[in-house]
């Protein structure tokens, strides 16, 4: 009846990836990285999200209406971010 | 778009648009959580660009081996969550029980492992108050990391908390009425809140525990 169930395969890779990615974040905050540490943190936290996202809240099987009001969350907490701390991302300019 | 149910209220259309219509009042309503814990994380960063030297040696002090167990439940908790809507879906009312409360039995062992981390903190003075206490250079800045930590933390957990109670009272329902059968979408929203609880977990572990572990 539901046009968005996935097979059992799906969840459980998506469970292995999710803890792949748990334990990449763990292991490259040991090394020094410089700079790329917050990158490689923010990004893999991105990642795990997406997928959670995609594969367990369905989003991915789900109609473009449904991908506005997803985005709209997410649309607004960027707006208050890049607002919020337009300072601190703009000092290195002046 | 085939519909087992009979009885559609007369505002819909059919069954699928009524459950598109709920799935969209709950992603309002994540929106909100979204923006709610956004503030949390916002009042993170701003901290953090102001003293990073500070939350770097604080979060140091975080008890990481209770956090990254932590990450791993939850993340599992998920994937048990997954198979609970999925068997819903499908119809398979014992399946679903099972599969709820192994999700509730994951939120508790969350809780129980946050419970002694929060309790080992408290014992070496982490705790922002009068006893706070620690050996750095700057411990009033180190003290606002923990502040946020304590914050962020206790709201995620409150959360969580609120989770396994609806879980359990799903669980209670599809045991022992037939609330859910052939009526999944309750169960598919139960669902994308905690996975939205898992997703916050999903960036506090790394922004608290995570900061500079290689210095």
């Amino acid at each position: 009846m539901n046009n968005n169930a996935s097979p059992p395969r799906i969840y459980i890779l998506n469970g292995v990836a999710l803890l792949g990615l748990l334990a990449l974040t763990i292991v490259a905050s040991y090394l020094n990285l410089g700079v790329l540490n917050s990158i490689v943190t923010a990004s893999i936290s991105v990642a795990s999200a997406t997928l959670i996202l995609l594969f367990y809240m369905h989003v991915r099987r789900s109609k473009p209406l449904l991908w506005f009001f997803v985005g709209a969350g997410f649309f607004w907490l960027g707006i208050m971010f890049v607002l919020a701390l337009s300072d601190f991302l703009t000092r290195r300019w002046r | 778009m085939l519909s087992k149910s009979p009885t559609v209220p007369h505002q819909f259309d059919d069954a699928g648009q009524q459950r598109e219509a709920a799935t969209m009042g709950m992603w309002v309503f994540i929106a909100t959580e979204i923006l709610f814990f956004g503030g949390m994380f916002l009042g993170y960063a701003v901290y953090r660009c102001a003293y990073p030297e500070a939350f770097a040696e604080a979060s140091r002090h975080t008890l990481i081996l209770f956090g990254g167990t932590n990450a791993a439940v939850l993340l599992i908790s998920s994937t048990t969550m997954a198979f609970a809507v999925r068997a819903a879906r499908e119809n398979r009312r014992w399946q679903l029980v099972l599969f709820l409360l192994l999700t509730a039995s994951l939120g508790c062992l969350f809780l129980v492992i946050k419970g002694f981390e929060y309790s080992k903190e408290i014992s070496e003075r982490l705790l922002p108050g009068p006893s706070f206490h620690i050996a750095a250079a700057q411990p009033a800045k180190e003290e606002m990391f923990f502040y946020i930590y304590w914050l962020m933390t206790g709201i995620h957990a409150l959360h969580v908390t609120i989770g396994i109670f609806l879980i359990l009272i799903f669980a209670a329902r599809a045991c022992f009425t037939n609330a859910f059968v052939n009526r999944d979408t309750p169960v598919d929203l139960l669902g994308l809140y905690w996975h939205f609880v898992d997703i916050v977990w999903v960036f506090l572990f790394p922004l608290l525990y995570l900061v500079d572990r290689h210095s």
